[in-house]
C-alpha cells in the first residue's frame, strides 16, 4: 500500500511539474520583470523591505497607469533565500519567459550571472552592489550598477569624515576602524581603503565578521575598545547590522562617529538598539518617509487595497524606499527603451539600450512624484554604467532616519582609475571575454 | 617596538599578547568577562543538547532552531497584544506542544533505530521548523521584549587598572539565570522521582522499561525541558542582538562545547562552555590580529579538538569501554 | 514475473561477481544510460538541464564521496562542504596557472589535492568516534571556509574575492564559461559521474571496500583480524575527499560559473549528509536517489504548487517547501530508515514475485 501511495504521489508530482521543464513562449504584449528576492533565511531582515518596495512600485504603475507606455508589466518574484543554487534555478526558470532585466540582489548570484548576461541577452541591474568593476561599460556592456559603487561609497564616507574633522589634512594620524562582512562584499573596499590610508596618512584597523558569527560580535568590538579608533566604518548586511549597532552602543563607541554603507542603514538595523543607536550614521541615496506623491500613490493603489505583502507601517522605511528606487530605475529604463526603439513590448536588448542612456533629471524626479527622492541620474553612459552619483548621510534619531548632510559626490578621480584597472584585470583573467560589439545610443 | 628582528614572529606570538594583557588589565578583564558571558550562553545551548542526548540518545540538531522558534513565539505572541508574562507562559506551552508532537510523530516510530537515523530525523525537524517559523512569524527579525520582561539593561561599570570594566546587566542576568537553571536541573535530576527516572533511562532504556518507567513520558519531559532551555537561551541571545533566523547558526557553536564537555554531562556542558567561551575570546583578542582577525569561527573547534586528542570521550564523558 | 533471475546460470565466478549479475539489471542500466546520454540532452529544456540535472549529478557524486566515508566506513563527517571547496579552489588555481592543460585533467587532479587535505583532517578519526568525530570534522569545515576567504592567492587576487571560471573547451566545444551550452556541460558532468560511479562500485565490492565495511561494523574486531585501522580509515578519508573534491570542481566549473567561499559553507555539508542518509547508508544507487530527492525537491516544489493552481507568494512557497522537505525527511526515515535504496530493493523483490504476493 505504502509503495503504491508513493508511486501515485511521484507520478502526480511529475505530471504537475512537466510544464516547468518544457520551455514555453510568453505573450508578447506584456513586459516581464522578474524580481529575485529573499524573504527567508538569515538575510531576510534586509531582503523583505527591499522586495516589498520593488514589487509595490511596479504594481502601482500597473494599477495607476496601466503599466508603462500602455504595456502591462508582469511582475514576478522568485525567492532565492540569498542562496546561489536557488538563484540559478530562478534565473533559468525566468529566462524562458523573456525577462527584460535581472535583479539578482545577492553578490554571489550577481557574480555568477555576469558572464551569462551577454550570452543570454538579458541586461542585469545590480543597483549599487555586485561587482564594482562592472561599471566599466566597455568591458561589461550588459551589466549596470548605478547610482554608485562601493568604492564611491567609501570615498564619500572618507570625504564626510574629513569634513567633520576639518579637512583631509586633519586625517593624518587618525585611526579608522573598518568592520565588515567577511566575504566578497565586505572585502571589496579594502584596496581603496589602503590607498586612502597612504594618501591621507591615517591608520586602518580591520575587524572582519565571519558569516557564521554575524550575531556574535563581542570579540570584534572588544578589539575596537582596545584599539580605540577615532572613526568606525561598517560594511554589513543582514543580521550583522543590528548586532553591530548594539555592540557599538554597548562599548559606548560615539555613535556619530560610526558610519555605515547604504546597505547598513535599514530601519530594522538601528531600531533594536533604540535610543542607544542615536547618532548612528549611514550613507543613503534614496529619500526616506512617505512624504512623496508617488509613495502616497503606492499606499492608495496598492497597499490600502491589500495587493501587497507590505505591512502598512513599513511603507516609507529606508530599505523599502530603496526597493522603490530600484524599481524607478527599472521603470525609467523601460520607458527610455520604448522611446528609443519605438516599440511597446521591449526585449532585453532594447532594455540594455534603455539602461545605457538612462537619465532622470531633477525635473523628471518631480514628474515622477518623487521630488528630491534621489540625486539626478545624469552620468550613465556607454562608457560608464554606474555614473558615480551622489549620496547623502543620514542619522538615526532614535525613531527614524534624518538627513544630516547635503548630497556628497564621490571622489570620482580616485575611484574611476581603480575601476578601470579592476575591469581590465577581470577581462584579462577571463581570457576570451567578448569585446564590446553593442552600438552606443546618444543619451536622451 | 618590543620585538627585535630575527625573533619577530616568535615574539609576536609568545611575548606581545602577554605584554598587552599586563599593560591594559582593564581590557584583559573585560575580555575574560565577555568570554565568560559568551561561554555561559554556549553552555545554555549545549545544555539543551545534553538533556535530550542523555535521556533519548538523540543528537538533537534541532536545538538551534528551537531557540529561534521559542523566542519568536514569545515575541510574536507579545506583538499581537498578549501581556509579556502571559506570552512567556504561552511560549513555554508552545514548547510543550512541540515536545509532545516530536515524541508522538518523530521519536515513537523511530524507536530503536541507529543514532544517525535519529540525528537525521532532527535534521528534518529543523527544516520543518524553519519553514513553519517563517510562515507564521515572517522572516523579518524581531526585537526582544526586554523591558516588558523586566530584564535589566544598561551596565555596571567600575574603574580597574587605569581603565574601565563594564558589566552589562543583561549579561549578569544571563549568568544568574543560567546558574539557577543548572542548579534547578541538578536538583530535579537528583531529588525528584521523574529526575531519577530520567537518569535510569539515560543509563539503560531496557532496564528502565523493565522497572515500569514510561519511555514516552520521559521523552516528552526531556524535550520539554530542552524547549524551556531553548526559550531562555532565545531570550538571552535575542536581547543581545535580535530574534532572527540567523541565530540558528550560533547554535552550532554549542557543538565544540559538547565534544569538550562530553555529550552526556551537564557539568561538562557548563565547564566546556566556559573554556570555549574564554578560550576563543582571549584567542581572538590577543592572537587573532596576527591572522587578520575573525578566527573565532574555527578556534573553538580547534580548542575542542586539541582536548579530544587526549580525552576522546570529552572532559566529563563516560569512559568508552569497547568489547568484542 | 517481470524481474526474475531464474534460468540465468552463472558458470564461472567472474559472472557471479559481476556488478549486475542479473540480465534485467543490465538491460535496465543500459536503458538508463541510453536515456541519460542520448535522450535527455535533446529533449530536456535548459531549465531542466541546467538547474536540475547538472547539479543533481554533481551532488550525487559528492554524496557517493560522503557515502564511502560514512556509509561504508562508518565515519561520520560534517566537513564535506570544505572538501568540495578544496577541490574547487585547487581546480581554479591549476586551471589558471596552467591554462594549456586540459580542464578535465585539472578536475581530476584537484580531486587529489582534496584527498591530501582530507587525509590531514582524517587523522583524528583514529582516536575519535561517532558524533565526536562528526563535530571534529566541523573544525575542518570552518577552518577551510576561513582559508577560502582569507587567502587571496587562492582566487588569484580577484577584487571580487570569488572564483571566476575561465572559458575552456573540449574538442572545440565550450564546456565551461558562459558560452557552454547546457547540453555540453551536462554531457561532460554525466560522463565524469558515470565513470567515477563505476570506479566506486568496483572499489566498494573489492578488498578495499570489504576492509572499510569491516571497520564500519566494528573497528576493534577488524583490527584483530589484521586490518590496519589507520591506513584503512585514512584511505577512506582520501577516497571520499577525492570524490567530494571532484564534485566541488565540477560544481564551480560546470554549474555555478563563479563562486564565493559561502558556496562551500556548512549548509552544503549538511545537505550532502542528508542526501546520504535519505538515500541509504552504504548504497551507490541510494546516493543518486538521495541527491535527487533532497536537491530537486526544493527546486521543483514551487513549480509543483504553481502547476497545481495553488496561488501563493514565492516566499510562502519557499517556506512551505522547507516544511515539506523537512516532513518528507522524517516521513522517509519512518517508512524506511535504511533509505530510499532499501525501498528500491523492496520494490525489486515485489517485482520478482509479481503477480503473487510471496
Amino acid at each position: 500500500m505504502r509503495m503504491k501511495g508513493l508511486l501515485v504521489g511521484a507520478v502526480l508530482a511529475a505530471t504537475a511539474v512537466t510544464p516547468a521543464l518544457v520551455s514555453s513562449a510568453s505573450a508578447q504584449d506584456t513586459i516581464y520583470v522578474p524580481l529575485f528576492s529573499y524573504r527567508t533565511g538569515p538575510f531576510a531582515n534586509s531582503g523583505i523591505p527591499i522586495a516589498n518596495g520593488m514589487a509595490d512600485y511596479l504594481n502601482m504603475l500597473n494599477e495607476r497607469d496601466g503599466g508603462i507606455g500602455g504595456v502591462k508589466l508582469v511582475v514576478e518574484e522568485c525567492e532565492t533565500g540569498y542562496n546561489t543554487e536557488k538563484g540559478v534555478a530562478c534565473y533559468e526558470s525566468t529566462k524562458s519567459k523573456n525577462p527584460v532585466v535581472t535583479n539578482p540582489y545577492s553578490t554571489g548570484i550577481t557574480l555568477q550571472l555576469i558572464p551569462r548576461a551577454s550570452v543570454d541577452k538579458i541586461p542585469m541591474l545590480s543597483m549599487a552592489y555586485g561587482l564594482s568593476a562592472s561599471a566599466v561599460g566597455e568591458s561589461f556592456p550588459w551589466i549596470f550598477n548605478p547610482p554608485a559603487t562601493y568604492w564611491d561609497g567609501l570615498s564619500m564616507i572618507i570625504k564626510y569624515i574629513a569634513d567633520k574633522e576639518g579637512g583631509f589634512d586633519k586625517l593624518k594620524g587618525k585611526t579608522i576602524g573598518y568592520i565588515f562582512f567577511d566575504g566578497g562584499y565586505g572585502r571589496e573596499p579594502l584596496p581603496l581603503l589602503d590607498i586612502f590610508a597612504k594618501k591621507y596618512g591615517f591608520e586602518t584597523k580591520l575587524y572582519p565578521v565571519p558569516p557564521a558569527e554575524m550575531q556574535n560580535q563581542s570579540g570584534q568590538w572588544l578589539n575596537v575598545r582596545k584599539d580605540k579608533p577615532d572613526w568606525m566604518i561598517m560594511w554589513g548586511w543582514g543580521a550583522m547590522n543590528p548586532t553591530a549597532v548594539k555592540e557599538a552602543a554597548r562599548i559606548k563607541f560615539p555613535m556619530n562617529k560610526f558610519v555605515g554603507i547604504w546597505w547598513s542603514g535599514g530601519d530594522d538595523d538601528a531600531r533594536p538598539a533604540g535610543d542607544d543607536a542615536k547618532g548612528y550614521t549611514t550613507l543613503n541615496f534614496n529619500g526616506v518617509g512617505t512624504n512623496y506623491p508617488a509613495i502616497q500613490d503606492i499606499i492608495k493603489h496598492v497597499v490600502s487595497k491589500g495587493k501587497t505583502q507590505t505591512q502598512p507601517d513599513k511603507v516609507g522605511e529606508n530599505l523599502y524606499n530603496r526597493g522603490v528606487y530600484n524599481s524607478v530605475l527599472i521603470a525609467e529604463a523601460i520607458r527610455n527603451a520604448q522611446k528609443i526603439t519605438g516599440k511597446k513590448a521591449i526585449t532585453g536588448e532594447d532594455m540594455r539600450r534603455g539602461l545605457e542612456s538612462l537619465t532622470i533629471t531633477q525635473a523628471r524626479w518631480k514628474e515622477l512624484g518623487l521630488e528630491g527622492f534621489g540625486a539626478p541620474i545624469t552620468a550613465v553612459s556607454c562608457k560608464d554604467h554606474n555614473g558615480h552619483h551622489a549620496a547623502y548621510m543620514q542619522q538615526w534619531d532614535g525613531k527614524k532616519w534624518v538627513k544630516i548632510s547635503d548630497w556628497i559626490s564621490p571622489l570620482k578621480d580616485e575611484v574611476r582609475p581603480l575601476l578601470e584597472a579592476a575591469a581590465k584585470d577581470y577581462v584579462t583573467k577571463n581570457a576570451g571575454w567578448p569585446k564590446r560589439t553593442e552600438s552606443c545610443d546618444k543619451p536622451s | 617596538m618590543l620585538c627585535v628582528k630575527p625573533y619577530g614572529m616568535l615574539c609576536k606570538i609568545f611575548v606581545v599578547p602577554f605584554y598587552e594583557m599586563w599593560d591594559l588589565p582593564d581590557i584583559f578583564v573585560q575580555t575574560l568577562w565577555e568570554g565568560l558571558v559568551g561561554g555561559t550562553l554556549y553552555s545554555l545551548i549545549a545544555l539543551g543538547f545534553v538533556l535530550v542526548f542523555k535521556a533519548s540518545g538523540v543528537f538533537n540538531f534541532a536545538q538551534g532552531i528551537m531557540v529561534v522558534f521559542a523566542a519568536l513565539s514569545l515575541v510574536g505572541l507579545h506583538s499581537i497584544g498578549v501581556p509579556a508574562f502571559l506570552a512567556l507562559i504561552l511560549a513555554a506551552g508552545i514548547m510543550f506542544v512541540l515536545a509532545y508532537s516530536v515524541e508522538r510523530v518523530v521519536l515513537r516510530p523511530l524507536v530503536n533505530q541507529p543514532d544517525i537515523i535519529l540525528f537525521m530525523a532532527t535534521f528534518g525537524l529543523t527544516y520543518f521548523l524553519i519553514g513553519l517559523g517563517e510562515l507564521i512569524f515572517g522572516g523579518d527579525p524581531k526585537v526582544m521584549i526586554t523591558k516588558q520582561l523586566y530584564i535589566p539593561t544598561g551596565a555596571l561599570s567600575f574603574d580597574f587598572g587605569g581603565g574601565r570594566v563594564e558589566l552589562q546587566k543583561l549579561d549578569i542576568t544571563a549568568m544568574v539565570v543560567a546558574s539557577v537553571m543548572v542548579a534547578g536541573l541538578a536538583v530535579f535530576f537528583s531529588k525528584t522521582r521523574i529526575g531519577r527516572a530520567l537518569r535510569a533511562v539515560a543509563d539503560s532504556h531496557k532496564a528502565a522499561l523493565s522497572v515500569g518507567i514510561s519511555l514516552n513520558q520521559i521523552w516528552v519531559i526531556v524535550w520539554f525541558a530542552a524547549g524551556l532551555v531553548a526559550l531562555v537561551t532565545g531570550i538571552m541571545w535575542g536581547a543581545r542582538s535580535e530574534v532572527s533566523f540567523a541565530l540558528e547558526i550560533i547554535a552550532l557553536k554549542a557543538l565544540p562545547v559538547l565534544i569538550l564537555g562530553g555529550f552526556t554531562s551537564i557539568p561538562g556542558a557548563i565547564v566546556g562552555g566556559l573554556i570555549i567561551g574564554i578560550g576563543e575570546k582571549v584567542g581572538e583578542i590577543y592572537w587573532g590580529p596576527l591572522l587578520g582577525g575573525g578566527i573565532e569561527s574555527w578556534l573553538a573547534y580547534m580548542i575542542a579538538l586539541a582536548f579530544l586528542l587526549f580525552r576522546p570521550q570529552g572532559l566529563f564523558g563516560e569512559k568508552i569501554i569497547e568489547r568484542i | 514475473m517481470l524481474y526474475r533471475e531464474a534460468g540465468q546460470f552463472k558458470t564461472n565466478y567472474r559472472a557471479d561477481m559481476a556488478v549486475f549479475p542479473i540480465l534485467q539489471d543490465r538491460i535496465g542500466v543500459f536503458l538508463i544510460l541510453l536515456v541519460a546520454f542520448a535522450v535527455i540532452p535533446f529533449v530536456g529544456s535548459n531549465f531542466f538541464l541546467h538547474a536540475i540535472m547538472i547539479p543533481f549529478l554533481i551532488f550525487a557524486l559528492a554524496t557517493i564521496g560522503l557515502n564511502i566515508l560514512t556509509g561504508y566506513t562508518g565515519l561520520l563527517s560534517l566537513g564535506t562542504g570544505g572538501f568540495m571547496g578544496v577541490g574547487a579552489y585547487a581546480c581554479y588555481k591549476l586551471a589558471t596557472v596552467f591554462p594549456e592543460v586540459h580542464i578535465l585533467v585539472w578536475v581530476v587532479a584537484s580531486g587529489f589535492v582534496s584527498a591530501a587535505v582530507g587525509v590531514v583532517f582524517g587523522l583524528p578519526s583514529l582516536r575519535i568516534k561517532g558524533f565526536y568525530l562528526a563535530v571534529a570534522t566541523l573544525a575542518s569545515q570552518f577552518f577551510l571556509s576561513w582559508c577560502f576567504i582569507r587567502i587571496p592567492w587562492l582566487v588569484n587576487y580577484n577584487v571580487s574575492n570569488a572564483i571566476e571560471v575561465p572559458r575552456r573547451s573540449l574538442f572545440g566545444i565550450a564546456v565551461t564559461g558562459p558560452d557552454a551550452t547546457p547540453q555540453a556541460r551536462y554531457l561532460v558532468v554525466l560522463t565524469v559521474v558515470v565513470a567515477m560511479t563505476w570506479i566506486a562500485s568496483n572499489l566498494v565490492r573489492g578488498r578495499i571496500g570489504r576492509m572499510w565495511m569491516a571497520v564500519r561494523d566494528m573497528d576493534i574486531a577488524a583490527e584483530l583480524m589484521g586490518i590496519r585501522l589507520l591506513n584503512t580509515k585514512l584511505l577512506a578519508f582520501a577516497v571520499s575527499s577525492f570524490y567530494c573534491g571532484v564534485a566541488g570542481a565540477l560544481l564551480v566549473f560546470l554549474y555555478y560559473g563563479s563562486a564565493e567561499a559561502t558556496a562551500f559553507s556548512i549548509n552544503q555539508s549538511f545537505a550532502v549528509l542528508s542526501m546520504v542518509i535519505i538515500g541509504g547508508l552504504g548504497s551507490l544507487v541510494g546516493s543518486f536517489m538521495g541527491a535527487a530527492l533532497i536537491f530537486t525537491l526544493p527546486i521543483l516544489l514551487p513549480h509543483i504548487m504553481a502547476a497545481l493552481g495553488i496561488p501563493i507568494q514565492s516566499a510562502t512557497a519557499e517556506q512551505i517547501s522547507f516544511m515539506v522537505v523537512g516532513a518528507l525527511i522524517i516521513f522517509f526515515l519512518i517508512v524506511e530508515p535504511h533509505g530510499l535504496a532499501r525501498l528500491w530493493q523492496i520494490a525489486k523483490q515485489k517485482l520478482r514475485v509479481w503477480p503473487y504476493p510471496y
